[in-house]
């Protein structure tokens, strides 16, 4: 089993004919994920590519037809918002969008849009996710590296995300699902909304929470670690070496105040009882403990 | 982006936000003219991108213009060292030169993202004229906040309660209130990241107003505020950020001597760490992104090797649609046109990782090339 996304979910592409939205449409398609439309306004009717996949002009009528319920966004930042927006007012549970630099101007709005909708975001400025059981793939990430089991990743970050899980297939530990929540200060799904699920997923054994300088939702993490998670969490923390008030490439990783700073969130982790990964070349030898322990 | 104090000023000016009389001054002789306009003592203010100027010797109260015109020479062009930036300074080309004031109470008043509450948020506070972390640590009782609603945006009764609570006098709460509210609306019209009025003052003539002013740029917006661009100072920025952001490419500069080329953000905060643990230090932050192609690679590798500190590079890239021997011919180009002879440490993992050794390899750069992350944090630990 896997969360958020399996064999069944229908993935709709919007921004499937961009550069980027048809090359990754078809290493997902590769994959075995199940697309089943793309959007790209003025380019309704064509087929993508040499596939029988049908473009259509809105996303209401690619949900329509197709009954889409997951969208991957591969429109560029400053038309993103637009697009989740679309996305959501035609249903969808679930919008992926990749984009980064999307401004906080845009975000604000279209998080409050969502709260109490039926759609969740998971993103933006992430890699998707992945649920290596379900040959189901919603986003950037090489697919090859990850393999099928019962470990949860949780991230804010992609390349390191694809770090982790080299370093857990390699030791021969798969995974149920990998999922980047995004590393802008502005973002749909939370690590507390991803632990819940792992922590509901009968298929998932144990998780791994990578996370970074900035803000407070590691903190919050551990929160909901210490009160609720039923299942051993293993955690890496990354920008213990930056300076404060420097922003870390991420929008949302500047450390900001005491709270933004990795031993405080750290320490939130390790008081709430997760195993703390002691360097970025320990994450898979960790979890092996701590699924050995 | 940041910008000036005075350009910051005259942006609250356009949406009708009381500010001090004054005027920018380039040159003494400026100086001189804006003050001898305001008549009376005045501050000179020196304009730069750092807090702590006041403490570093970049503000002065002076009674006449003369003086005025005085202070300004001694301190244009001068590097000015605050907590904020490093021990070069940044210059000043620049002052501000402003009315004084009767100041009968320092406040604080700020709006910036909140990101668990996905919201804006104005936090104000009694204690003005403070660091707001100390603030914040000493007595967080004397913040207050307001959490916006984008849906509808700061409402007048939020800004009077923020009034109220940081003790505006009865007769000025409304003023204060409307002048919380503009700022918000200029905060959201022009994509600022933060707004932060530290000091806001209740004069003794019965005024609210900013007496310093901090009002920073979302980068990522600027592509709708192309008047905004100009607003830019280069000369307050690194070097080599400066050339980065030309490029398109993020690069923070640290002050050790391991230079990192890595794709992802966060792998680039992991690559920093690791670098750190076995006792050597970074000397930048560089994420190369995903999309970048051979020119770009080149441009940021000319970049970082152009820093003196750089003794050795290390490579720590996952290759997905950026090729390993894409990047591998960026990163010899670079080598070829700066002449540098710095070893490199080369981690290649993804897209034609094989092609990418090899050019490495047949370079004839002095190259180690590691598999994995504990591999290379041994060869740092060797070399």
């Amino acid at each position: 089993m896997s969360i958020l996304v399996d064999r069944n979910s229908r993935v709709l592409v919007q921004g499937i004919t961009g550069r980027e939205g048809s090359f990754h449409t078809l290493r997902c398609i590769e994959y075995g994920t199940n697309v089943v439309a793309g959007v790209t306004p003025g380019r309704g009717g064509q087929k993508f590519g040499e596939t029988d996949i049908n473009v259509y002009d809105t996303v209401a009528e690619a949900v329509r037809d197709t009954g889409a319920n997951v969208s991957l966004i591969f429109v560029p930042a400053p038309l993103a918002a637009d697009a989740i927006l679309e996305s959501a007012a035609a249903g969808v549970a679930l919008v992926v969008p990749i984009a980064e630099g999307i401004p906080p101007r845009d975000m604000v709005p279209v998080a409050r849009t969502l709260e109490g909708s039926s759609t969740r975001m998971l993103g933006p400025n992430c890699p998707g996710l992945i649920s290596p059981g379900e040959r189901c793939k919603v986003g950037i990430m090489p697919g090859a590296i990850h393999t099928p089991g019962r470990v949860g990743v949780v991230s804010r970050s992609g390349t390191l995300t694809y770090e982790a899980v080299g370093q857990l297939s390699a030791l021969g530990i798969g995974q149920s699902s990998c999922v980047g929540i995004g590393g802008d200060p502005v973002s749909g799904t939370t690590f507390v909304d991803v632990l819940r699920l792992f922590n509901e997923d009968p298929e998932t054994d144990a998780v791994v929470l990578i996370g970074e300088i900035g803000g407070t939702k590691e903190q919050e993490a551990a929160e909901y670690i210490k009160a609720e998670m039923t299942k051993p969490v293993a955690s890496l923390i990354v920008g213990q070496s930056a300076p404060p008030g420097k922003r870390m490439g991420h929008a949302g990783a500047i450390i900001t105040g005491s709270g933004a700073r990795a031993e405080n969130k750290v320490a939130a982790l390790r008081d709430a009882g997760a195993a703390i990964i002691p360097s970025p070349a320990d994450i898979g030898t960790t979890i092996q403990g701590v699924l050995g322990g | 982006m940041k910008i000036h104090e005075y350009q910051a000023k005259e942006l609250m000016a356009k949406y009708g936000i009381p500010v001090p009389r004054g005027g920018m001054a380039a040159s003494p002789d400026e100086a001189r003219t804006v003050a001898e306009e305001l008549g009376g003592s005045v501050v000179v203010k020196a304009q730069v991108h750092a807090g702590g100027r006041g403490k570093a010797g970049g503000v002065k109260v002076v009674d006449n213009p003369d003086d005025a015109a005085e202070f300004t020479g001694s301190i244009l062009g001068k590097q000015l060292v605050t907590f904020q930036t490093g021990p070069e300074g940044v210059p000043v080309n620049s002052v501000l030169v402003e009315e004084t004031m009767d100041i009968a109470q320092e406040l604080y008043v700020a709006i910036v993202l909140d990101p668990s509450e996905r919201r804006p948020v104005v936090i104000a506070s009694a204690a003005g004229g403070m660091e707001i972390e100390e603030v914040a640590e000493a007595t967080p009782e004397k913040i207050i906040r307001a959490v916006v609603d984008p849906t509808v945006g700061l409402q007048p009764f939020q800004g009077r309660s923020l009034a109220y609570g940081i003790g505006v006098p009865a007769e000025l709460v409304r003023p204060a209130a409307d002048l919380i509210v503009k700022l918000y609306r200029l905060m959201v019209d022009l994509d600022c990241s933060q707004v932060e009025i530290n000091p806001l003052v209740v004069t003794g003539d019965g005024r609210v107003l900013p007496v310093d002013a901090k009002l920073n740029l979302d980068d990522d917006a600027m592509f709708r505020h192309k008047d905004l661009t100009e607003l830019r100072d280069a000369s307050q920025e690194d070097p080599l950020e400066s050339r980065a952001h030309d490029i398109g490419v993020i690069y923070v500069r640290l002050d050790g001597d391991v230079g990192c080329l890595v794709n992802g953000a966060g792998l680039a905060m992991a690559t920093m760490d690791i670098v750190t643990a076995v006792g050597a230090s970074p000397a930048n932050f560089l994420d190369v992104g995903g999309g970048a192609d051979e020119e770009r690679i080149r441009a940021a590798v000319g970049i970082l090797l152009s820093d003196p500190n750089v003794k050795r590079v290390l490579v720590n890239i996952f290759g997905g649609i950026l090729r390993n021997d894409v990047l591998a011919r960026g990163l010899v180009g670079a080598y070829e046109d700066t002449g540098s002879k710095a070893p490199i440490i080369a981690r290649m993992l993804g897209t034609n990782v094989e092609e990418g050794r090899q050019i490495l390899l047949d370079s004839g750069l002095d190259v180690t090339v590691v598999e994995t992350l504990k591999d290379t944090a041994e060869a740092l630990r060797a070399a």
